[in-house]
C-alpha cells in the first residue's frame, strides 16, 4: 500500500450524492425548524459546569523528608499541590510520548522511503529523550517526598486531551506524513508545557529543579524542529 | 450465479469447519470516507443479529440443560461472526458517529420492513417505531453539529432526511402502552416472524451501545440525551419483542432466529457492493445455513414436528437496502401524532393518564433532546456555514 493520500471514491461529501443531496437539503429547509443559536445547550453547559465537582485531587507527599513540605507552604500562602500536579502530568505525558514513538517507529519500520533510515534514527532518538525526561521526572517527584506512580488531575485530563493522538499513530491504515501530524501535535504542547514548568518550579523557589527543565525544555524544542521539519519534507514530496 | 432461495437447498458448512483466526476476526475495517453508507447499515445490522443469536441462545440454555452442549458450540461461532462483523467500524468513527449510522440502520431498515410486512398491524407497529427513531437522528445529528463541529450527513451521505420526526421528549410512555399485540405463530408468515426477530434484534443492539457509549461523553448534555434515548430505546424493544406470539416454544424460536440470520446474510449477499464485504457475507451464509440445518435436527428431535411448518420452503424476496426517504416522508406527513394506548395505536389526545404522567415525570428537570436541538435545522456543511453566510 502507498504511503500517500490520493483521489478516490470518497462518499462524504454533498458532490457524491447529486440525486440524494438536494432533496435531503430541500426538505430540511422546509420541514425544519427557524434557525436558532445553541442557547439552550450553552445555558445546561453552564449550569453544569457551575454545580460540577472536580476530576479528583493532588494526593499528599508521602514522606515527611521530602524538599517540599505541604502543610508549611500553604500557611506561606502558596499551593504545592500545583507544581506537585503539573509535575505529575510533565512525567505522564513523556511516557505516554515514548509509547507515541513507539507506534510511529513500527509504521517506519515498513515505509519504502529513501529516508526511512533516517527518520527512524531521529524518531529512536526522540524517543530515549522522552524516556530520560520521564525518568528526570520521578526522581524529581521523589526527591519532593511525593508518589511518581500516582495519577495526577492534570496528568488525567492531559492524557484524555491526548487520546487521539494514540488512536491516530496506531491506526495501521494512517500514513507516516499523518503520524507525524500526531506527533506534532504532542510536542508543540510538550515544549509550551516545559517552559510553564520551569517558570512554575522558579516561582515556587526550586531554581535547581527549573534550571533542569530549563535544559529539558531545549531537547524538547529540538524535538519540535526535527518533527517539523520531517512533515514539510514528505508533504512537499507527496505533493510533487 | 445467484443463490437458490429455497431455504433448504444447502446443507451449508459443518460447524466444526467454521473456523476464524484473531487475524480473521480483526481484520482490516471498511472505509468511514468510502465505502457506501449501506455497507455499513448491513455491517451494523448483522453484529445487532448475531449479538441477539447469542442472546436467544443463553436464555434458552439457562432453560434446557438438554439443548446447553450444542447451543454452546452454535454460540462460539456467533460469537466470532459477531466479533469479525463489527470489527469492520474503523476506529476513526467516534462513537457520535457510529451512533448517526446506527440511527440510519433503524430508519432505513424499518421503513423497508414496514413496507414489506404482511401483516397490517405489525406494519404499523414498524412505522410507528420509525417515526421515534427517524427524530433520535435529528437530535443526535444536532449534538454531532454543536458537539464535534462535524455534519451528520458524512455518514449518511444524503440517503437519509434529517429533520425532526415525532418529538423525542414525547416518545416517554408508561411500561403499559409499549406491549403490543403478537403475531398468531399458526397464522402469520415466516416473513413476519422474521422481520419481527430482525428488528428486536436490531433495537436491543442500539440500546447496548448506548448504555455503553453514553457515559463516555463529558458534556453534560450529551450524557442526558444518550440516558434518554437509551430509554426509548428499552421502549422499542419491549415494542418489538411483544410482536413475537409468546406461545412458540423456545425451539421453534430458535429455529426462526436461525432463518432470520439465513435470509439477512442472504439479502445482503444480493446486494453487497464491497467485493471483499461480500465475500464476508457469502462465507457467513454458509455458516448459517449449517447452523440452520444443526437447529432443524434439534427441533425435529425435541418436538416431532417438521421445520418446514414453521418456515415454509421459500425465502421471501431479499430485504431492501436502498434509500426510502419518499415512503419516510410519507408516514411522517400523516403519523406523527399518533400515540400508543395498551396495544393499540391512538390519536394524540387519547393518551394515557398514566404515559403523560410518567412523561412528565422525566422531563420535569428539562428535555435534552428539546435542549440539544433547538433551533436546529441541518444544512449541508453544518449549521454553522448558515451562521458564517448570515453574519459575513
Amino acid at each position: 500500500m502507498e504511503n500517500t493520500t490520493k483521489i478516490g471514491m470518497n462518499r462524504t461529501g454533498m458532490q457524491m450524492a447529486p440525486i440524494q443531496g438536494p432533496t435531503q437539503a430541500a426538505y430540511a429547509e422546509a420541514e425544519g425548524p427557524t434557525p436558532a443559536d445553541a442557547v439552550a445547550l450553552a445555558r445546561e453547559r453552564s449550569a453544569c459546569a457551575a454545580e460540577a465537582g472536580r476530576l479528583g485531587s493532588v494526593p499528599p507527599p508521602g514522606t515527611g523528608r521530602g524538599l517540599l513540605h505541604t502543610a508549611a507552604d500553604k500557611l506561606k500562602g502558596h499551593n504545592p499541590e500545583v507544581l506537585l500536579d503539573k509535575l505529575g502530568q510533565r512525567l505522564a505525558y513523556e511516557r505516554s510520548g515514548v509509547r507515541l514513538y513507539d507506534a510511529v517507529l513500527a509504521k517506519v519500520q515498513v515505509w519504502s522511503h529513501a529516508g526511512q533510515d533516517a527518520l527512524r534514527n531521529d524518531l529512536l532518538a526522540i524517543r530515549e529523550d522522552e524516556a530520560a525526561h520521564f525518568q528526570l521526572l520521578a526522581g524529581v517527584v521523589m526527591e519532593l517526598g511525593a508518589d511518581p506512580t500516582a495519577q495526577t488531575p492534570a496528568a488525567d485530563v492531559s492524557a484524555m486531551a491526548a487520546l487521539g493522538l494514540v488512536q491516530v499513530v496506531t491506526d495501521p491504515r494512517t500514513t507516516v506524513a499523518q503520524s507525524l501530524e500526531a506527533l506534532l501535535t504532542a510536542e508543540l504542547t510538550d515544549v509550551a508545557c516545559w517552559e510553564l514548568l520551569s517558570e512554575l518550579a522558579r516561582a515556587e523557589g526550586h531554581e535547581a529543579m527549573a534550571e533542569r527543565f530549563d535544559g529539558a525544555a531545549g531537547v524538547e524544542a529540538r524535538h519540535l524542529d526535527t518533527v517539523r521539519r520531517w512533515l514539510r519534507e514528505l508533504l512537499m514530496h507527496e505533493a510533487q | 450465479m445467484g443463490i437458490s432461495n429455497n431455504l433448504w437447498d444447502h446443507a451449508g458448512i459443518g460447524l466444526d469447519r467454521q473456523r476464524f483466526t484473531w487475524r480473521d476476526m480483526a481484520g482490516p475495517p471498511i472505509s468511514k470516507l468510502d465505502d457506501d453508507a449501506f455497507t455499513r447499515i448491513r455491517v451494523i445490522l448483522l453484529n445487532g443479529l448475531e449479538l441477539d443469536a447469542l442472546r436467544l441462545k443463553h436464555m434458552a440454555a439457562r432453560l434446557d440443560a438438554s439443548l446447553r452442549v450444542p447451543l454452546a458450540q452454535l454460540r462460539r461461532v456467533e460469537q466470532h461472526q459477531a466479533t469479525m462483523i463489527n470489527w469492520l467500524l474503523s476506529a476513526d468513527h467516534s462513537p457520535l458517529e457510529t451512533t448517526i449510522a446506527y440511527e440510519q440502520v433503524a430508519i432505513e431498515v424499518t421503513a423497508a420492513v414496514a413496507q414489506a410486512e404482511p401483516d397490517a398491524y405489525q406494519a404499523q407497529s414498524y412505522r410507528f417505531g420509525l417515526l421515534e427513531d427517524f427524530d433520535h437522528l435529528y437530535r443526535y445529528s444536532a449534538l454531532l453539529d454543536r458537539l464535534e463541529g462535524k455534519d451528520a450527513n458524512n455518514i449518511l451521505q444524503g440517503y437519509t432526511d434529517i429533520v425532526p420526526g415525532r418529538p423525542t421528549a414525547e416518545e416517554h410512555r408508561a411500561p403499559e402502552d409499549d406491549v403490543r399485540h403478537p403475531y398468531r405463530r399458526s397464522q402469520a408468515k415466516p416473513l413476519t416472524k422474521m422481520h419481527a426477530t430482525l428488528i428486536t434484534a436490531s433495537e436491543y443492539q442500539t440500546h447496548d451501545y448506548y448504555m455503553n457509549i453514553g457515559p463516555l461523553f463529558a458534556d453534560p448534555v450529551a450524557r442526558q440525551l444518550y440516558a434518554e434515548i437509551a430509554s426509548i430505546e428499552e421502549q422499542h424493544v419491549t415494542q418489538y419483542g411483544s410482536l413475537q406470539d409468546p406461545d412458540e416454544s423456545l425451539l421453534e424460536k430458535l429455529l426462526i432466529h436461525e432463518a432470520t440470520e439465513v435470509y439477512t446474510y442472504y439479502s445482503c449477499v444480493e446486494q453487497e457492493t464491497n467485493p471483499r464485504i461480500k465475500a464476508m457475507w457469502e462465507r457467513f451464509l454458509d455458516y448459517e445455513f449449517g447452523h440452520l440445518a444443526m437447529v432443524s435436527r434439534l427441533f425435529e428431535q425435541h418436538e416431532r414436528r417438521d421445520a418446514q411448518e414453521v418456515l415454509g420452503t421459500m425465502m421471501p424476496a431479499p430485504l431492501r437496502f436502498a434509500p426510502q426517504r419518499g415512503f419516510i416522508r410519507e408516514v411522517l406527513s400523516k403519523e406523527v401524532p399518533l400515540r400508543a394506548l395498551g396495544t393499540a395505536y391512538v390519536p394524540q389526545q387519547e393518551e394515557s393518564e398514566t404515559t403523560r404522567q410518567a412523561r412528565a415525570a422525566l422531563n420535569a428537570d428539562g428535555s435534552p433532546s428539546e435542549i440539544v436541538a433547538a433551533g436546529y435545522r441541518w444544512m449541508p456543511g453544518t449549521e454553522l456555514g448558515r451562521h458564517h453566510a448570515k453574519r459575513s
